[in-house]
């Protein structure tokens, strides 16, 4: 056989700085890219561009609150996701997820808000985040006990909360008739998340720190974390070691669940005060390629979150700047992810020139 | 019985969008590969037809149906093909993770399509969408005659060609899987690719030309979508990506098999479409019925992964990327 002018071979590891390189390179090639096609159709020079999108993003207080509500969704749902991911249990059901949390957020208020506030965001708490880990609990039973495809479980579970979605919207809509639940308790404001500092927003960003904080340590310093690890590397290692596999991906995706829960009462308690089937909005399957690329790592994922939620927000001041729709922001996301899921390979990979019996 | 027939129908339009789709899926399952981009490929193929037939039409006084329909699904094979050569690219050259890629492709297809699909409706004035008429007509064109005769005529006869299209090209695509050499080396490729490489197959090539032409013709799910379904017109509802993922959940139900998916497909739209033809539904009741074509999506899945009978599991390798040095 002729030898390729070029051969893959597996790297060992990457020294951080190389990881570094690699990413920040890719990063900017994919800014010039989505410079470019912006460029292209709005006409604007690509720096005029970038100053837009900073301005859209952090230009007032408002809008940068509204950018960081964004990045608090996004980093609460991926850090509900990373240990089950770190596991290798494909949980692309967070859409659900989240909005059985939403709903069960949304029942509260409507119907417990003489409870007392305090009170009330307590069991809303605690509530959204049980109904969270049952919507992820029948996918990992059967994943657990007939290797069922969690992937595709999960998917299904979303479209199935969507729809019980829309149920409670129909029969909690009001005014009656507008198929919409409006704002709830807009005059008491029972169950919202109160104002610290002028910002509803800051009890998230609160509790998305704590979220983070617990998760890296929980990963990393806990015997949990490092059957969750092993598990995801190996069940037959895992089994070896006397770990009992289905009882360790029951445990972490009723975590996930529950955090993914806690985000649907964030969105609805702590920001919409409504809930749609829209209160998810796609962030439960942004969030999976937020985790994915921080590579489970609390610090990067809310890096990864900050940055996805300045191109979302940045996007939609340029393009309703030129009177274009709001998607733009979709294409921009997509193609920085594209480079940055291609710039993965020139970490893990290498490329050599053919030499033969250079190293096996 | 008037009620029967208007329901049929309905499940037949719906069934072919998400039967177009998953033809294309199982070819790209059967090669190992999970593309979980078949809302954002239907999205692409659908906005690339619209797009260049409102072009053609807007060029010229007399639109010729057959030059419109030639337009309109090559621009769409053509966009859904390079949609899915990004994921190929990413997850087998690159070797990224297959969910997240298609995820993205998801994201991205849909972001192109309704920025497209918004601007063409801007362009077409302040209160009116985008619509192409004569494409469309082309598209809805039944056969002369037989088309309103009775029942079989209603039932079998009333529909478009790409109705009796999706059917052909799902039965090609079984004949193609199942009885061919081809077929046969590309499941091999799905099952182990190791074992498919030491045969002599190229599982590179194999992978990239499923997941392309896969695409491409979950594409053609998009057109009939747009051209038929909502008659020629663009609506930014993300209707679309509702349909690619009942795609995805049909492959489920058929177990991978492009001859279920027929049958399949129409029985997903019945389901659907069921609860407006129970009388007494509320409209939160409704809401409760739509669950029921996910929700036999999961008993199959449930089932078969119980049963654990071989020929009704996903393809071995189903998600995973192949390295040759990795073993």
């Amino acid at each position: 056989m002729n030898e390729p002018i070029l051969r893959v071979i597996k790297r060992e590891s990457m020294s951080f700085k190389g990881k570094l390189l690699v990413r920040a390179v890719s990063l900017i090639l994919a800014l010039l890219v989505c410079g470019i096609v912006i460029t292209l159709i709005t006409g604007y020079n690509p720096i005029t561009v970038y100053v837009t999108m900073a301005q859209g993003a952090f230009g007032t207080k408002t809008r940068a609150w509204s950018t960081i509500k964004e990045m608090l969704m996004l980093s609460c749902i991926a850090i509900g996701l990373a240990p089950a991911f770190k596991m290798k249990f494909w949980n692309v059901g967070a859409e659900g997820q989240i909005l059985i949390g939403g709903i069960v957020s949304a029942g509260c208020m409507i119907y417990l808000s003489n409870i007392g506030n305090a009170g009330l965001f307590v069991l809303m708490c605690i509530l959204s985040a049980l109904a969270g880990s049952l919507w992820a609990f029948l996918p990992a039973l059967f994943k657990a006990k007939f290797n069922t495809n969690e992937t595709l479980f999960t998917l299904m579970m979303n479209y199935v909360a969507i729809q019980l979605t829309s149920y409670f919207v129909a029969k909690w809509e009001n005014p009656v008739g507008s198929n919409t639940v409006g704002v709830i308790n807009q005059s008491g404001h029972e169950g919202w998340f109160p104002k610290i500092f002028g910002t509803q927003y800051f009890i998230s960003l609160i509790m998305v720190i704590i979220l983070a904080v617990f998760m890296h340590i929980y990963l990393r310093y806990t015997k949990h974390g490092y059957e969750i690890a092993v598990v995801g590397e190996s069940e037959n290692t895992a089994r070896y070691a006397g770990i009992s596999v289905p009882k360790v991906v029951i445990r972490t995706v009723l975590l996930s669940g529950a955090i993914c829960g806690v985000a649907g009462f964030m969105a609805v308690a702590g920001a919409s005060h409504t809930i749609s089937t829209s209160t998810a909005g796609g962030r439960g399957f942004t969030a999976i390629i937020v985790a994915w690329l921080a590579k489970f790592d609390s610090a990067t994922m809310l890096l990864i979150s900050l940055l996805l939620a300045f191109l979302n927000s940045g996007s939609s001041e340029i393009a309703s700047k030129c009177h274009l729709n709001d998607y733009a922001s979709k294409i921009v996301i997509g193609i920085i992810l594209f480079f940055i899921l291609g710039s993965e390979f020139f970490i893990n990979y290498k490329l050599v020139r053919g030499k033969k019996g250079e190293k096996k | 019985m008037n009620s029967f027939i208007t329901l049929f129908q309905a499940a037949v339009a719906f069934g072919t969008v998400i039967l177009f789709g998953c033809v294309g899926e199982i070819l790209t399952e059967r090669a190992g590969n999970l593309n979980l981009g078949v809302p954002g490929i239907m999205y692409l193929g659908g906005i690339a037809s619209l797009a260049s037939v409102f072009i053609y039409e807007g060029s010229t006084d007399s639109p010729s149906g057959i030059v419109c329909v030639i337009i309109a699904m090559v621009s769409a094979f053509i966009a859904s093909a390079l949609g899915g050569l990004i994921y190929a690219f990413l997850t087998i050259t690159l070797k990224a993770n297959q969910n997240v890629c298609g995820l993205t492709l998801t994201i991205f297809g849909g972001g192109v399509a309704n920025f497209f699909g918004g601007s063409l409706n801007t362009l077409a004035g302040r209160f009116e969408s985008v619509s192409v008429p004569a494409t469309s007509a082309a598209f809805r064109q039944t056969l002369p005659g037989i088309s309103g005769a009775g029942i079989v005529g209603k039932l079998f006869f009333s529909y478009g060609f790409m109705v009796y299209f999706a059917i052909a090209v799902a039965v090609i695509v079984h004949v193609f899987l199942h009885h061919t050499r081809r077929g046969l080396n590309l499941r091999t490729v799905g099952e182990s690719p190791q074992t498919a490489d030491a045969a002599g197959i190229n599982v590179d090539k194999n992978k990239y030309l499923a997941i392309c032409i896969g695409a491409g013709i979950s594409g053609f799910g998009g057109v009939y979508y747009v051209m038929d379904y909502i008659k020629g017109t663009w609506a930014n509802d993300g209707s679309i990506e509702k349909l690619g993922w009942l795609a995805v959940a049909l492959v489920i139900f058929t177990t991978w098999k492009a001859s279920h998916a027929i049958w399949g497909s129409y029985l997903f739209g019945l389901l659907y479409w069921m609860y407006y033809y129970i009388p007494g539904l509320t409209r939160r009741s409704q809401e409760l019925f739509k669950m029921l074509p996910y929700a036999v999506t999961l008993l199959v899945l449930i089932v078969n992964s119980m049963k654990s009978s071989r020929d009704k599991q996903p393809p071995h390798s189903l998600g995973l990327a192949y390295f040759r040095e990795e073993r």
